[in-house]
């Protein structure tokens, strides 16, 4: 298993495309090429009120980019999203980190 | 901070620099690194240092390479013969041969027709928004500098209504945005609530504001209110959505006026020091009913009654009014009640409230001041002075439905020049009706124009087509809110050069010297920029340049210290020196003091005798992240994701028309037609349809009559020419009567 997990706090994810452009050029994919893709529930009526929700899924082609960032640079789908709702964090802290997040979260390693 | 410049080890450099236009798009200035390898840029990166974007970055400057060295992109100076407009063969020449035949020509049509006879058209929100009336003013000597969207409708109208009501500038959401510790800044208190009004910013294009800042004051615990005909991302989120029925907003904000007055909720304090005409008001408000305002709105009186004491009670509390407010015949009494209810609760200049500052500042106060330079009985001849002299009191340009009437019938004279600066006006908001603007400008003697791209209205009507440099290829400044309340001054710094493009501004400077070199005294661009911001921020554009960017000072409650008018006397820059809830100048201009509702020309209750054929509301200019207005259609990597233009329909309306979704479905009224695919959901109420605009395809055949195809999907083509309000502002283009029916392709 990959040492590194990324949390995706979708609650704040507008559904920008950022991190999906991005990575294609960082990695110079083909267009039918997807490190992370951006998954869609709505927008509908949802109980009381609406559901309108995005959520970006990395694909096996994700490496989380960790070589690259070794230097300690930012990732750059987690830089660039402009909901400023995606990091990358060592497995072993997820228990750490994800209460604070509340609800509406999801964890990949991809 | 970071550096300016950073010398990889790999033996490529990247530079900083603060985006504007070209690539399309406001004022923000989003910080970002671009790394430049063999003199190309081969890697956009955003900058984590930006105390505004934080690196964050949207599509559009992501794909910058893909635009900069994009196959289609013009990159060297063209000329084609007048008698060929709408065909292919241009000649490539040299901006010598350019210049040369630019002159050649205003000479001639000047000492024919006189100056006046030239007109200029801006598009949207670009760079060339400072300098584009400077061209016209200051080097071509005529007094028609033109926006031509009916009714000027984006911006101006909110920016005049906001000048005559309280003397200041735009009066932008408290972000945090002019202090240095931002949020955690002492003197920052956050917005408990923030109303959303005809307004969606986290992806359209808003004057300066950088959109997903609602995102950082959601996470911090404000909360929203969204007033708008679908529901957004944000309204899914908020704690009411007001669905209203499109271009009732005046109504709206009538009805939750009269509720904060008569429940005693306002600010007593603030209205009785710093207000004028609050009993009128009252008065006004009280002459509807809520029951009357549920049935114009569609919105439920207990909703209106909630909301309003809701953003009452809960200062400070902020309102963004969006381009709905411009967008309405009635948006000068939109755009008056929302003032009016900032003002009454106390909301002005506080922090978390809607901040202030004087109208003009920068060069967007010299892009005015420009119009001293023509000559006087010149000046008096700007096209719609007389007819609608508030339409140019608070910003000097010709009005944009009586240029196409001057186009038109030859009164109050020809036009015989025309030249565009950023604006693929045939394709795009630029104008209701495009195919009579596009008549009336296929038979001007000469057209100039300056893009990146063959365009529709570059391929139908220039003969010279100069080519722009992006915002990676020159220098400039990025002023957030035009100088109309600007909390920092970003520089665009030059990291290459692509073929011989030139910016806006180096191409008034280029002909300004040879026509009127008085009017153009710098040897250089930044020698320009350092003129225009030493004064007020002690530096020089190079040290900006170095800097990254530079944070404006700030007061809060400027009008308690003199801060707002010229004199230095409390209170605020008007007739009254207070805010106007009845305003002292409207009656000389031939409208009503205070706000009132009307209904637009072109619905189905102001025409009820077309309701049976054109039963439903077209609402269209809500903003997609992939594209700027029509900019962007040949990338791409963002067509892929927006390819097709999109019509909102309503599951119910869906099946009453046997529409399914990705049909391609006709939208027609007795002005015009156009054809989209159908998106069929739950965001737009039943009977009410959203339509994209902007729409070309830059694959198709270029050449007339296809022009790449842009009157295939013209939504412009259903707003009424001249539907506008007594003041001059303000067309439709967000509620107009309609019928929808399926076709077999978007040829149909």
């Amino acid at each position: 298993m990959k040492d590194y997990a990324m949390i995706i706090d979708y609650k704040y994810c507008t559904g920008c495309h950022a991190c999906e452009v991005t990575c294609q050029n960082e990695h110079n994919f083909n267009e039918n090429e997807w490190g992370i893709k951006l998954t869609e529930h709505g927008p509908t009526k949802f109980e009381s009120g609406w559901v309108w929700n995005y959520v970006p899924v990395p694909s096996k082609l994700c490496d989380l980019c960790v070589e690259k960032t070794s230097d300690g640079s930012p990732v750059p789908c987690v830089l660039h999203c402009l909901g400023q709702c995606m990091q990358v964090v060592p497995v072993k802290e997820l228990a750490d980190i994800l209460p604070a997040l509340g609800e509406e979260v999801a964890v990949f390693i991809p | 901070m970071g550096e300016r410049i950073i010398e990889c080890s790999d033996g490529r450099i990247k530079m900083r620099t603060c985006a504007w236009s070209p690539p399309g798009d406001h004022p923000v200035g989003c910080g970002m690194y671009l790394t430049v390898e063999d003199g190309k840029v081969v890697k956009v990166e955003g900058d984590p240092q930006h105390p505004i974007t934080n690196g964050r970055l949207c599509v559009r400057c992501l794909t910058l390479p893909e635009y900069m060295y994009n196959e289609k992109r013009i990159i060297h100076p063209m000329y084609r013969d007048p008698k060929d407009r709408g065909k292919d063969v241009w000649e490539e020449i040299s901006w010598d041969q350019a210049l040369d035949i630019i002159v050649e020509k205003w000479t001639a049509i000047k000492d024919k027709w006189g100056r006046e006879s030239i007109v200029t058209f801006q598009g949207t929100g670009r760079e060339p928004a400072l300098y584009h009336s400077s061209l016209t003013y200051a080097v071509l000597g005529s007094p028609n500098a033109v926006f031509p969207m009916s009714g000027d409708s984006c911006y101006g109208p909110r920016c005049s209504v906001a000048d005559f009501l309280l003397g200041a500038g735009y009066p932008e959401m408290d972000y945090a945005q002019f202090l240095e510790g931002r949020y955690d800044d002492p003197q920052y208190e956050l917005p408990k609530y923030i109303i959303l009004w005809g307004k969606d910013p986290l992806f359209s294009n808003p004057d300066g504001f950088f959109g997903h800042s609602l995102i950082d004051l959601m996470k911090r615990g404000s909360k929203f209110i969204t007033i708008d005909p679908r529901i957004t991302w944000i309204s899914a989120r908020s704690e009411y959505a007001l669905q209203l029925r499109p271009g009732t907003d005046a109504a709206l904000g009538i009805g939750m006026l009269q509720v904060i007055i008569n429940e005693g909720l306002y600010d007593s304090e603030f209205v009785e020091k710093w207000t004028f005409g609050f009993e009128e008001l009252k008065q006004r408000v009280n002459e509807y009913t809520l029951e009357e305002i549920e049935e114009i709105t569609t919105v439920a009186k207990e909703d209106i009654i909630a909301v309003a004491r809701i953003y009452a009670q809960n200062s400070p509390s902020a309102i963004m009014w969006g381009l709905a407010v411009d967008t309405n015949s009635n948006g000068t009494q939109v755009g008056h009640t929302i003032m009016s209810l900032i003002a009454i609760t106390g909301n002005f200049d506080i922090p978390g409230g809607n901040t202030l500052s004087v109208p003009a500042s920068f060069m967007g106060k010299w892009r005015y001041e420009c119009a001293n330079l023509l000559e006087p009985e010149i000046r008096k001849k700007m096209i719609g002075l007389e007819r609608y002299p508030g339409f140019q009191a608070a910003h000097v340009v010709a009005h944009p439905d009586l240029v196409l009437d001057a186009l038109e019938t030859g009164d109050p004279y020809e036009l015989k020049m025309a030249w565009f600066f950023g604006s693929n006006m045939l394709a795009n908001t630029s104008n209701a009706q495009p195919k009579r603007w596009y008549e009336a400008l296929r038979k001007m003697e000469f057209n100039v124009g300056q893009d990146l791209f063959m365009t529709p209205t570059a391929m139908a009507l220039y003969d010279v087509f100069l080519p722009v440099a992006t915002f990676a290829e020159h220098e400039g400044v990025v002023l957030p809110h035009f100088g109309r309340n600007t909390h920092m001054v970003s520089a665009m710094n030059k990291c290459v050069d692509v073929g011989e493009c030139k910016s806006d501004l180096e191409i008034c400077f280029w002909i300004g010297k040879r026509l009127n070199p008085d009017a153009w005294p710098w040897e250089t661009i930044a020698d320009f920029f350092t003129q225009q911001i030493q004064p007020v921020m002690g530096i020089t554009f190079e040290d900006l340049q170095d800097e990254g960017w530079h944070m404006n000072a700030f007061e809060y409650r400027k009008y308690e210290k003199g801060l707002l008018r010229p004199d230095g006397a409390q209170g605020f820059n008007t007739p009254t020196g207070l805010i106007e809830l009845e305003s002292s100048l409207y009656e000389d201009w031939g409208e009503d003091p205070l706000p009132y509702f009307a209904e637009n020309i072109l619905t189905p209750f102001s025409r009820p005798d077309l309701a049976e054929e054109f039963p439903l509301i077209m609402t269209t200019g809500g903003r997609e992240t992939t594209s700027f207005h029509s900019e962007h259609r040949q990338i791409k990597s963002l067509r892929r994701l927006m390819p097709d233009p999109l019509v909102q329909i309503n599951p119910e309306t869906a099946i009453q028309y046997g529409i399914s979704n990705g049909d391609w479905v006709a939208i027609e009224n007795p002005f015009g037609r156009a054809i989209e695919k159908a998106l069929i959901t739950e965001i737009i109420k039943p009977g009410i349809i959203h339509a994209q605009h902007g729409w070309w395809y830059p694959e198709q055949d270029g050449e007339e009559p296809n022009l790449f195809g842009v009157w295939k999907s013209t939504i412009n083509s259903l707003i009424p020419h001249k539907a506008i309000g007594k003041l001059g502002f303000g067309s439709p283009y967000k509620n107009v009567m309609c019928k929808i029916y399926k076709v077999d392709s978007l040829d149909s």
